[in-house]
C-alpha cells in the first residue's frame, strides 16, 4: 500500500521509536486505550501485542487512519482539538498523546480533555529547554532547527512547542497530578532520574508524563 | 440478429415476474407474522436469500451483506434477470475482500422487493391478487426483523459482520442497534442514521414520476397487465444523476455528443448523458417492480435512528459491544462523510469500537459498488481483526454445505 503521511511534526529516526516503547511501558496489560495522533498504528500494534491492549485510535491525516483499519486497528480519522469532546468521561485507563501535543491549536483543552476520557493521560513532546534548542537561538540567532525538530518556522505544524518546564506548569495549572516524569537524551536513553529538573530540561531531548487527575 | 426492443423488454419482463413467485434463490416461508412498525402484521411473508461459502462447524463466520435500494440478494452470481454479473463481485468471492473460503455470506432480498422476498407484487392471500397499493407500508427495521428470523430460522444466534452500503448501510444500523448481541463487527458503508431533507425529496420526484404514468393504474398495473415503465425510468434516471458526482459525469461524457457531429436542434439525446441515463432508465425497468420502488424508497425516507431513541443517536448504541467501522467517500453528496461522522461521533459517545475510514473517490456515492482499492483493503483487515478477536475458525476447503 502506497501511502503519503503529511510532514510529521517530529522526526526520529529508530524503529520502533523509543518514546513509544517507553510509553508501552507505562501502560498496564489488557487495559483500554486511546492514542491521539496515533499516525500509522506502531504504538496501537505495540500495546496490542505486547501488553494485549484494547486500543482505539484517532489520527488526523486520512492516509495513516486507512493504512491503520486496514491492518485491522480500530483507528478514525479526527482531530485532538476538536473530536475529545465526544468521548465520555473516564472512557478510556489511558489517554495517549505521542508527540502530537505541540501541533494542537490549544493544548490546555487537549490536555484537561485528555485527562477527562482517560483515568490516566500519557503525553511525551519534544522539549524545547534542550540545550542544542537553546545554543541555536543564541548563536545563530535564529529559529531553533534540530535533528529531532527539522523543520522551518514557517513550515512547521509545531505550533505551540514548550520546555519541560513549561509543561510541569501547565499540569500545575491544571491541577494534573505527575505520577511519573522521564526525558530521554538524543541517543533515546533515559536521563538519570536523580537529575534535577532543571538538568532533565537541559539535556532532555524529549519527554514523557505519565498523568492522573 | 439480434431480438428487437420490444422482444428484449418482454423477456425481461416475464423472467422478472418469474423471479417474484419463483426465485432462482434459497426461500423461506413464514406463517408467523412479521410485525410491523406501521401497526399491522404481514403473514404469511417468505424471504428469497443467496449464500456464498462455508458455514464453520460453531457457526462463527456469517457475514450477511445487506443490499441497496435497487439492488437485491445475487451479491455475487449471474443476475437471473439480466445476466450480469452480481452487485459485488469485486467484492464478494473467493479470495476477494469478503473471502468466501473464509466466511460464509448470506444476502437476503429485502421484504417490499421484487426478487423473492414478500413484496407489493407478491399475492394477497386475502383475495389472490397481487398486493399492490394494498401492501402495507414497511420500514427499514421491519426489512431487518424479517432478516433476523431468517438467522432464527437459520439456527444461527450472532453474525460475524453485517456490512452493506446506502440503504443496506441503515439496515446495519439497524441491525447494530437493535440486535446489539447478535452483532460481533458491522460496517455500514456511505449511509446515514436519517434519510436527509434532501434526499427525501429525489425519492418524492421519483415516486411522482412513477405514479404519473398512467401505467401505474393507481398502483393495479399487475391486474391491469401493464407496467409504469416510463414513469419508472424517469424516477431511475433523476436518482442515477444522485448517484454520481458533478466530476464523475464530467469526466465520463463531457458535452460530448451521441453518434453525431452537431446538435439536431430538437429533443433526441443529442448528449452523451442523455443517451447514458436513458438507458440507465430502461435497463432498471427490466428488472424492478414500480411498486417496490416507491414502496423500498419510502422505508429510507422514514429512517431516522435517533429519533428512535429519544432523539439521541448515542442512545442507540447504548451498551454496544459491536466493533464498527464505518466508510464514506470524498464526493458522495447524497450521503455525504459528515452523515458518517456524525454516527461516528456517537458511538464515540458510548466509548464503542470504533473505526472511520473516508475515501478519496470523485464517483460519488455509487463508489461503494466500485473498484476502490482503498475500500477492498478495509474491508478485508476489519473483517479479518473481527474474525480474529472473535476467534472464528475458518472453514477447510472443501467441506459440505450446511
Amino acid at each position: 500500500m502506497n501511502v503519503n503521511f503529511p510532514p510529521r511534526a517530529v522526526r526520529t529516526t529508530e524503529t520502533p521509536r523509543v518514546d513509544l516503547l517507553l510509553i508501552a511501558d507505562m501502560v498496564k496489560p489488557g487495559s483500554r486505550v486511546l492514542d491521539i495522533g496515533c499516525g500509522d498504528g506502531t504504538l496501537l500494534r505495540i500495546l496490542a501485542d505486547k501488553q494485549g491492549v484494547d486500543g482505539r485510535g484517532i489520527e488526523l491525516s486520512q492516509a495513516g487512519v486507512n493504512s491503520c483499519v486496514a491492518q485491522g486497528l480500530s483507528v478514525i480519522q479526527g482531530d485532538a482539538d476538536t473530536d475529545l469532546v465526544y468521548y465520555p468521561d473516564l472512557a478510556f485507563d489511558y489517554a495517549i498523546l505521542s508527540q502530537t501535543i505541540q501541533a494542537t491549536y490549544s493544548p490546555r483543552h487537549v490536555l484537561e480533555q485528555l485527562l477527562r476520557i482517560g483515568k490516566r493521560a500519557v503525553v511525551s513532546f519534544p522539549n524545547f529547554g534542550h540545550w542544542r534548542v537553546r545554543t541555536e537561538l543564541l548563536l545563530r540567532g535564529a529559529m531553533p532547527r534540530t535533528d529531532n525538530l527539522p523543520d522551518r518556522w514557517y513550515d512547521t505544524p509545531n505550533i505551540h512547542l514548550c520546555t519541560i518546564n513549561d509543561f510541569v506548569d501547565l499540569c500545575d495549572g491544571i491541577g494534573a497530578k505527575i505520577e511519573r516524569a522521564v526525558a530521554l537524551n538524543a541517543n533515546g536513553y533515559k536521563l538519570g532520574v536523580a537529575m534535577p529538573l532543571f538538568a532533565q530540561n537541559l539535556f532532555g531531548e524529549q519527554a514523557v508524563f505519565l498523568l492522573s487527575r | 440478429m439480434s431480438e428487437t426492443p420490444a422482444a428484449h423488454a418482454f423477456t425481461h419482463h416475464s423472467l422478472r415476474l418469474k423471479q417474484i413467485a419463483e426465485p432462482q434463490s434459497e426461500i423461506v416461508h413464514f406463517d408467523e407474522p412479521l410485525p410491523l412498525d406501521c401497526g399491522t402484521a404481514l403473514a404469511p411473508f417468505c424471504i428469497a436469500y443467496q449464500t456464498y461459502g462455508t458455514l464453520n462447524a460453531e457457526k462463527s463466520n456469517l457475514v450477511v451483506v445487506c443490499h441497496a435500494l435497487t439492488g437485491d440478494q445475487h451479491v455475487a452470481n449471474l443476475h437471473p434477470v439480466t445476466g450480469k454479473a452480481g452487485w459485488w463481485e469485486t467484492m464478494v468471492g473467493s479470495g476477494k475482500p469478503i473471502d468466501t473460503n473464509r466466511y460464509f455470506v448470506l444476502c437476503a432480498n429485502v421484504i417490499g422487493g421484487c426478487m423473492g422476498s414478500t413484496g407489493p407484487s407478491s399475492i394477497n392471500p386475502a383475495n389472490e391478487r397481487p398486493y399492490g397499493p394494498d401492501f402495507p407500508v414497511i420500514t427499514v427495521a421491519d426489512m431487518v426483523r424479517a432478516q433476523a428470523r431468517l438467522l432464527d430460522h437459520l439456527g444461527i444466534e450472532q453474525v460475524l459482520c453485517v456490512l452493506g452500503g446506502s440503504m443496506g448501510g441503515m439496515h446495519v444500523l439497524e441491525w447494530a442497534a437493535t440486535y446489539k448481541d447478535r452483532v460481533f463487527s458491522a460496517v455500514p458503508i456511505a449511509c446515514a442514521a436519517r434519510h436527509s431533507s434532501q434526499n427525501i425529496a429525489f425519492h418524492e420526484v421519483g415516486r411522482q414520476a412513477v405514479m404519473a404514468d398512467p401505467d401505474w393504474c393507481q398502483g393495479r398495473y399487475l391486474d391491469e397487465g401493464k407496467s409504469p415503465r416510463k414513469g419508472l425510468a424517469v424516477a431511475r434516471m433523476a436518482a442515477h444523476i444522485t448517484y454520481l458526482s458533478d466530476d464523475a459525469l464530467h469526466n465520463k461524457f463531457g458535452r460530448r455528443l451521441q453518434d453525431r457531429d452537431k446538435v439536431t436542434f430538437g429533443f433526441d439525446a443529442d448528449f452523451q448523458v442523455e443517451s447514458y441515463l436513458r438507458h440507465q432508465g430502461m435497463s432498471f425497468v427490466d428488472r424492478f417492480d414500480a411498486n417496490s420502488y416507491l414502496y423500498i424508497t419510502r422505508a429510507m425516507d422514514y429512517f431516522d435512528l435517533a429519533a428512535d431513541h429519544g432523539g439521541v443517536l448515542a442512545n442507540a448504541f447504548a451498551g454496544t459491544k459491536t466493533r464498527f467501522c464505518l466508510v464514506s467517500f470524498t464526493s458522495d453528496w447524497l450521503f455525504p462523510t459528515e452523515e458518517s461522522r456524525e454516527i461516528v461521533h456517537a458511538l464515540n459517545a458510548v466509548a464503542a469500537n470504533v473505526s472511520f475510514v473516508e475515501i478519496k473517490s470523485d464517483k460519488g456515492h455509487d463508489a461503494f459498488l466500485l473498484h476502490e482499492p482503498e475500500l477492498f483493503d478495509t474491508i478485508r483487515g476489519f473483517l479479518s481483526a473481527a474474525a480474529r478477536h472473535r476467534g472464528v475458525i475458518f472453514p477447510a476447503n472443501g467441506a459440505a454445505r450446511p
